[in-house]
């Protein structure tokens, strides 16, 4: 009985997990196969040549990949700097100052984080556009930095398990308060900001609505809509498609194998806040 | 003076972020949500409620309601199969942290790559009519996108494929927080996978499954990358965040898409409300 038991549970995790590859490895062969082949042959069927990456370099120039990379790269790196030193900075004025409004502050912060984006983009819209942002990437990288209240709660949460007597020290050694900032708690944060980089910077990767919506322009598309668009002039030919939708998710892949743990204690620390 | 003020200069760029990009959206929102606005015009003509009451009456506009019922129904079997496999793995499993990463990783995924792959999946004679085929069913193959009884389906499955990583590893990671010597000693007490399940999991996991059905709630209520990229809200899967975005940005009705997303503010501010009536949080301490 319990080995039987014991089959059916690796069984259905077989199973599982067939469900989870077959889907993305069928691209893979679709992706490796030349357009003959690719008519010619069921999508099961694997590739004759597993080394023709003809498909990938037609998506890769026509699809303006590169320009996409190099776009989500700039954004991801400046909205990425921008939310862990305002992240930081407002929490180390929640953390460490006592002063009035806090509560009504916090409140503030709480509140917002339960309004879903995707609902206010229309009035969001409105005023993106009177600033004069839209079309440029300083639109993506505004809304990146001010809509994230989770990495703000992520920060205050490991600030606090920072002793204060730390600061106290260095106050009595003659350091200000940006000084405490910069040269004693800036760098004991460093666990949290990897947090922070990790779970924002899948998040900015994986972005559509904000780029769709404010970078309209193809030479302002990111990865992300570089795919979207992609789509349009090769509909009918998959196998182009399926490389080009292999070179998005690539990254993601190498990314989830190098930094394994780091993403299951980020989305966890995350999602539960 | 400059000493009481100093907090506020560490809070600045977060406050005023916050306040441009959260709320005065929120509050232009609720003023344009009474008006009737092509979003150019400079003058916008007062019309009370009727967007709200269009938004309620007009077939095209509730409609939306119910193909999140679809996805919301789909979430349950999420959650149903992300605690299944959470369960299995917290135990002794062989290449346990492999198939871990198997499950979880779609969670990862580009939205854009995920619908491409599974527009490619559900194509006429695709991935899975070819399965489908193999195993016998060859005869019940159908226009997955394309036929509107079904188009839901496939969707909200799609949807399940790629969130199903999520929940599961929320719900390991607190079966895997319950610490170790519980189980020694209730086994030793002579219980059995079942009694644990029962009486050591489950409640250690109480908040994490109730949480995860708010959010499904919200989270049903919100798709939009899903549908928007496979089918672009035809066939009959328009969801409340397409129709919000096609009123807004292609018809340039911004009062009614306005009226549209208060609902939704609404509806999601009041389920996280009961939430946290029935679930008080007692974890976090900010202050």
């Amino acid at each position: 009985m319990s080995k039987l038991l014991r089959a059916a549970k690796y069984a259905s995790l077989v199973l599982a997990s067939l469900v989870v590859l077959v889907p993305l490895v069928v691209v893979l062969f679709a992706a490796l196969k030349t357009h003959a082949e690719y008519n010619a042959t069921g999508p099961l069927t694997p590739p004759r040549n597993w080394f023709n990456f003809h498909n990938f370099a037609v998506a890769w120039t026509a699809g303006n990949m590169l320009r996409g990379f190099w776009n989500t790269t700039i954004i991801l790196v400046v909205s990425l700097t921008g939310t862990v030193v305002i992240g930081t900075l407002a929490a180390y004025a929640v953390s460490r100052f006592t002063f009035r409004f806090k509560r009504a502050v916090l409140g503030l912060f709480l509140v917002a984080a339960l309004v879903p984006g995707v609902t206010t983009q229309v009035a969001t819209f409105q005023i993106v556009k009177s600033l004069g942002l839209v079309n440029t990437q300083w639109s993506a990288i505004v809304l990146f930095m001010g809509t994230d209240i989770v990495s703000i709660y992520i920060f205050i949460q490991f600030m606090q398990s920072i002793p204060q007597s730390l600061d106290q020290a260095a106050m009595i050694d003659g350091a200000n308060r940006f000084t405490i900032y910069r040269k004693i708690i800036l760098p004991l944060m460093k666990p949290a900001i990897a947090t922070v980089v990790i779970i924002k910077g899948i998040a900015v990767y994986n972005e559509f609505y904000i780029p769709f919506l404010y970078l309209r322009s193809p030479d302002l598309s990111v990865i992300s809509t570089a795919l979207f668009r992609f789509k349009g002039p090769y509909g009918a030919q998959w196998e182009t498609i399926a490389a080009c939708t292999m070179i998005v998710l690539l990254p993601t892949m190498v990314i989830f194998l190098l930094l394994q743990r780091f993403i299951y204690n980020g989305i966890t620390a995350g999602a539960t806040k | 003076m400059i000493a009481r003020s100093r907090p506020w200069w560490y809070l600045a760029p977060a406050l005023i972020l916050l306040i441009t990009f959260t709320y005065v959206p929120v509050g232009n929102m609720l003023w344009y949500s009474f008006h009737k606005w092509d979003g150019l015009d400079v003058t916008m003509d007062p019309v009370g409620f009727a967007n709200y009451v269009r938004v309620f009456t007009d077939e095209q506009y509730w409609r939306v309601f119910l193909v999140s019922l679809y996805y919301f129904v789909a979430s349950f079997a999420q959650i149903a199969i992300a605690l299944y496999f959470a369960v299995v793995l917290s135990f002794n499993v062989r290449f346990k942290n492999l198939f871990k990463g198997i499950l979880f990783f779609p969670y990862l995924l580009n939205g854009v790559a995920v619908g491409f792959v599974f527009l490619y999946l559900f194509q006429p004679d695709g991935t899975l009519d070819t399965l489908m085929r193999f195993v016998g069913l060859g005869e019940h193959t159908r226009l997955w996108l394309g036929d509107p009884d079904i188009a839901n389906f496939s969707l909200a499955g799609t949807s399940v494929w790629r969130f199903t990583g999520l929940n599961f590893v929320l719900f390991l990671g607190a079966i895997q927080s319950i610490p170790g010597e519980i189980y020694e000693a209730a086994e030793i007490d002579g219980a059995n996978r079942w009694h644990q399940f029962r009486h050591i999991i489950a409640p250690g996991i109480r908040r994490i499954i109730s949480l995860s059905f708010i959010l499904a709630v919200s989270g049903s209520l919100a798709v939009f990358e899903i549908p928007f990229i496979m089918t672009g809200g035809a066939n009959g899967t328009r969801t409340f965040v397409v129709q919000a975005y096609q009123t807004a940005f292609q018809f340039r009705q911004i009062g009614l898409a306005s009226a549209m997303a208060v609902v939704l503010l609404l509806i999601v501010l009041l389920l996280t409300w009961i939430q946290r009536r029935i679930l008080p949080d007692d974890e976090v301490t900010l202050t």
